[in-house]
């Protein structure tokens, strides 16, 4: 069973914050799940590599052409708050 | 003209014969929309305007100098980004979010000439078996409004099934375009991993995700793999396919070999699937195919290991969305980190943050090589299960879902129920390859899917099974509950 203290850990890793219903429900049904997938600590899989991608390409390059990219008008237009075009954020606390 | 006489090879046909238009085939999917997606609930934006203007672009054209698919209309699963048109991934956290650029897949669209009809509903970030996921709507199976038409690419499954439009794209990740296709009753690949370029596509889990047809027919899926396939120097994970797909038109399956997966013929699949199985698996055989079991028996860690790896990727791919450079921001927030765990908070479903979490659980320190780098070594063995299979068979087969659709609510208290909804479909995309859902009969009047997998980059011999297949089984793919009062 996952802890209380371990799913508001990992929240503020996550950037996410829960309320005190949600901490109780989210806990319970993590600890399902975290349950569910520990069956494979029972395979032995001592000397098997892991698979990262199933159809690995390796060393995929291209020429270092400059291309046109997006406009700085094109980047900013989906920005919440746009100060000088730059995306504004609050103060660093 | 009957919307579900209107394949894709049928609209090429009447616009290459100049029986009708681009307009008229158009207009005619639009009053289809109008007509039912008012209980299907499949598309969250019709484009009316710009799909009329396109259309009526390429009836300007003189017929010589058009493509062979320009002015068939499609619709686009809502996690394709399409430059000026609205694009959410059924999330409210990208509510009004406009790109700036083209997915590979619909720039390709676009210069094939086909017509965009809207955007369609989707388990938001793809993350889901029932479409129930979507921020927005809830998307209704064709074949029974009660039910669930799959997902997480349930509104392409279930436009094409109420032929609101003749095919669709969607993607796959791990199983979201074949489960809808079979909860619904239509045609529905995920191709070879790299096959498709991901460019464009809102990432969920970047080793697994696989954009892919929805239609009605084997021969319009293979057109459209064809139209979207190819390497991008965009996506540096993309090959393309080895040669350019033929549409199908072999009628047997003579000296084929096709593996049943035993470990998904028992208790997994419930008996009315279990039985339309058994009866495709004569048809092939009566087509000249040899079908034999094969045990897989690393199929069973599949899904545990696909719940570390999917969510794993996705708490690291979701991280971009923090409320800066577009998307939902906060409206109160004193500080930074207060601006990101608000706008995250306020902006993500519960389903995403539950996956967030456990991506983020198996990644932290401590965790990561119990959890994720034993998925990975999971990942390996299914992958060899496969390698195995395929020196005796050319490809293997499986129901694509263990169950009919089911009801709407059914499984939404339950993650882990719903999460057992892909237990066929999940080890295909841990290993690449490509897979393919056919419709192959009906469970108590619900669609039933049969789902082949092969080897990387088998699509051509793929697709040319299933025809044969189609051509044999003759399934019905109109819905009887959708009729037009007049």
């Amino acid at each position: 069973m996952i802890s209380r203290e371990e799913v508001v850990y990992v929240a503020r890793l996550a950037r996410l914050h829960f309320d005190e219903e949600e901490l109780v429900q989210l806990q319970g049904e993590l600890s399902t799940i975290i349950d569910y997938v520990n069956q494979l600590g029972e395979l032995d899989l001592t000397g098997v590599p892991a698979t990262a991608h199933a159809v690995a390409v390796k060393n995929v390059l291209r020429s270092d052409v400059p291309r046109p990219g997006l406009t700085q008008d094109e980047a900013l237009a989906n920005g919440p708050d746009i100060e000088r075009e730059h995306f504004a954020v609050p103060r660093m606390s | 003209m009957d919307a579900y006489e209107l394949t894709a090879h049928r609209c090429r046909r009447l616009l290459a014969s100049g029986q009708a238009s681009s307009e008229e085939l158009t207009t005619a999917f639009f009053e289809r929309i109008e007509a039912v997606d008012g209980r299907v609930q499949a598309f969250l934006r019709v484009s009316r305007d710009e799909a009329l203007a396109q259309a009526r672009a390429v009836d300007a054209k003189p017929r010589e100098e058009r493509g062979p698919w320009e002015g068939v209309p499609i619709a686009l699963k809502d996690i394709l980004c399409t430059k000026g048109v609205e694009t959410t991934a059924g999330s409210k956290i990208l509510k009004g979010y406009i790109p700036p650029y083209d997915a590979t897949v619909i720039a390709k669209m676009r210069a094939a000439g086909l017509v965009f009809l809207g955007k369609l509903n989707m388990d938001e970030f793809a993350m889901g078996s029932s479409t129930e996921n979507s921020a927005f709507q809830i998307t209704r199976n064709p074949w029974d409004l009660e039910r669930v038409p799959g997902g997480s690419s349930g509104g392409s499954a279930a436009s094409v099934a109420a032929a609101e439009a003749p095919w669709s794209l969607g993607s796959d990740t791990g199983g979201s375009i074949r489960q809808p296709a079979s909860l619904c009753g239509v045609v529905g690949m995920k191709p070879t991993y790299g096959a498709v370029s991901r460019w464009g596509l809102i990432a969920f889990a970047s080793s697994l995700d696989q954009i892919g047809p929805f239609a009605r027919t084997v021969q319009d899926a293979a057109a459209l793999l064809e139209i979207i396939a190819g390497k991008d120097p965009l996506d540096s994970t993309s090959l393309g396919l080895p040669e350019p797909i033929r549409v199908p038109t072999a009628t047997e399956l003579t000296g084929r070999r096709f593996g049943i997966i035993r470990e998904y013929l028992g208790d997994a699949c419930e008996p009315g699937v279990r039985q339309v199985f058994r009866q495709a698996v004569a048809a092939i055989e009566a087509l000249g195919g040899v079908c034999e079991e094969v045990s897989l028996p690393s199929m069973e860690s599949g899904i545990a290991a696909y719940y570390i790896i999917a969510p794993a990727e996705a708490s690291s791919n979701l991280a971009r969305f923090d409320g800066v450079r577009y998307g939902h921001r906060t409206a109160q927030a004193e500080d930074l980190l207060e601006m990101y765990t608000r706008t995250r908070s306020e902006g993500f479903g519960a389903e995403v943050k539950r996956r967030i979490m456990i991506g983020t659980y198996a990644l932290s320190a401590g965790y990561y090589d119990a959890y994720y780098a034993q998925a990975q070594r999971t990942r390996t063995v299914i992958i060899r299960d496969f390698e195995t299979a395929f020196a005796r068979f050319d490809y293997v087969i499986s129901p694509t879902s263990p169950t009919v659709a089911f009801r709407v609510g059914e499984r939404t208290a339950d993650p882990l129920a719903m999460y057992l909804s892909d237990l066929c479909t999940i080890p295909v995309n841990l290993a690449g390859l490509p897979g393919l859902s056919l419709p192959a009969g009906f469970s108590g009047g619900l669609p039933v899917g049969l789902q082949f997998v092969g080897p990387h980059f088998s699509e051509q011999g793929m697709l040319d099974a299933a025809y044969a297949l189609e051509q044999k089984l003759q399934v019905n793919t109109v819905p009887p509950n959708l009729e037009v009062k007049p």
